[in-house]
């Protein structure tokens, strides 16, 4: 038995020698995405992982692990697995050609108007 | 907390890199030298992802283990607020070491294999943890020194090329800064009080002495192996760098309170701008590391106990539709 410094495991009545079986695959769990909102008005924003064995726990423990500073006003939970992601090989797929007339920036009206003022000046 | 990336020195780097495709590692370099991250799906050298599974998984390792001698003093923290900062300090270890388990893990080494590694002996851990925290005293120059060299060794890593690992260490540094005040606070207030209190600090700082230099490991052998891990970005500073920087922060703090360091050879040399002192007993850092210190296995039985006596719980909880995948980031 382990005589400890600390009382908690002298109670605990471990033995100095107790081998034990391997962790079996699945003994963690699988693990859930989380995300959390740090303020109403926010983006929820990816934060990190917990592993659980259900959504319930999960929800618990990412409450625990991402929010015990009251930095967030909200939590999501899903399991990785439920999460379909690109590639970043893929990443070209975001690339563009010149496609300007999506942007604010290709629509050039004042000098449009400008011309028009100056070309008809003794009209207007 | 946690000590440097342990870099073999006989390994020649033309083999490290042998038989890696030379377009795919000249465009990870690339990346890494234009500042940017490296995510977990991304092409990595074999040689990258052993050494970045080895780093995360011991600095994981460190938080939970650290947390047994520090946990040593909850049950007899003075006063109720300390008792209750205790227990915030040892939850975030843990969480810590949750969180870095989770970088490690995006590299493909499962939890499981990492805490069977652990347990069976396998991985190491930092060694300051294989020392015991006689009295309350250790416990807050544990909370304020070790945190100390932690912060200054993740502050470092957190620079590092490798995404989920980086993300961890922001996380974790901004939760250190409270453990860092916490100790200094503890110390600052035995440091301050009766001859008792004063005699108590001055015997724990004598006691870690020792382990604190030892806490950022031996000196590097520079070697092409160390030279291209830190081009990588794996390996972001040099032990003695580190060390440096730790004594010029706290010798001057720990001095202030009029504390002694129990080396004699210890003083600023203005000339070359560093920290000499006596050479940290090596022999005994070895001799620690590979199982023979005061509390290795006493640490490893209480983790081993944890998890025997846990598993009935985890094991009736496992869902039949579970499957593992590997976390995204």
């Amino acid at each position: 038995m382990i005589k400890s410094l600390d009382p908690r495991i002298t109670r605990a009545e471990i033995e100095l020698e107790n081998p034990i079986s391997p962790l079996k695959d699945l003994d963690q769990w699988e693990t859930y995405e989380v995300f959390h909102q740090k303020k109403r008005g926010d983006q929820h924003m990816h934060v990190g992982i917990v592993h659980a064995p259900n959504a319930e726990m999960a929800m618990l423990f990412a409450k625990e692990q991402y929010g015990r500073r009251g930095m967030s006003v909200n939590i999501w939970v899903v399991k990785t697995k439920d999460v379909l992601t690109s590639e970043y090989e893929d990443t070209d797929m975001f690339d563009v050609t010149e496609k300007l007339y999506r942007e604010a920036s290709g629509y050039k009206v004042m000098e449009k108007i400008n011309k028009y003022k100056k070309e008809n000046k003794n009209k207007v | 907390m946690y000590g440097n990336a342990y870099i073999d020195p006989n390994d020649k780097a033309a083999a490290i890199i042998a038989d890696e495709d030379p377009v795919k590692l000249a465009e990870f370099e690339s990346r890494i030298s234009r500042g940017e991250k490296i995510e977990p799906k991304d092409w990595m050298p074999k040689e990258y992802r052993k050494q970045l599974i080895r780093m995360i998984e011991q600095h994981a390792h460190s938080e939970i283990i650290g947390a047994l001698p520090e946990g040593t003093w909850i049950t007899r923290a003075p006063g109720f607020r300390r008792k209750l900062a205790l227990m915030a300090k040892v939850q975030d270890e843990v969480g810590h070491a949750q969180l870095l388990y989770s970088a490690a893990e995006t590299l493909g080494k499962s939890r499981e294999a990492m805490i069977n590694d652990l347990i069976t002996g396998k991985s190491k851990y930092s060694n300051v943890f294989n020392y015991p925290a006689f009295t309350w005293a250790d416990a807050c120059i544990i909370a304020w020194l070790i945190d100390a060299g932690a912060i200054i060794n993740q502050v470092a890593n957190a620079k590092g090329s490798y995404g989920p690992y980086c993300r961890a260490l922001d996380r974790i540094c901004t939760e250190e800064s409270f453990h860092l005040k916490y100790g200094h606070d503890n110390v600052v207030t035995l440091s301050t009080g009766t001859k008792i209190q004063r005699d108590m600090v001055q015997a724990a700082l004598n006691r870690w002495w020792p382990p604190i230099m030892h806490f950022f490991g031996p000196s590097d052998k520079i070697s092409q192996h160390t030279q291209i891990l830190m081009k990588w970005k794996v390996k972001m500073a040099t032990n003695d760098d580190m060390r440096q920087q730790f004594l010029n922060m706290y010798v001057p703090k720990i001095w202030d309170l009029g504390l002694t360091l129990p080396d004699p050879a210890l003083k600023y040399d203005e000339q070359a701008a560093k920290w000499t002192y006596t050479e940290p007993d090596w022999e005994e850092f070895k001799r620690v590391i590979n199982g023979d210190g005061p509390c290795n296995a006493e640490r490893l039985a209480v983790r081993r106990n944890a998890e025997e006596r846990g598993r009935w719980v985890r094991e009736a909880l496992i869902s039949k539709d579970s499957k593992y995948l590997v976390p995204l980031a």
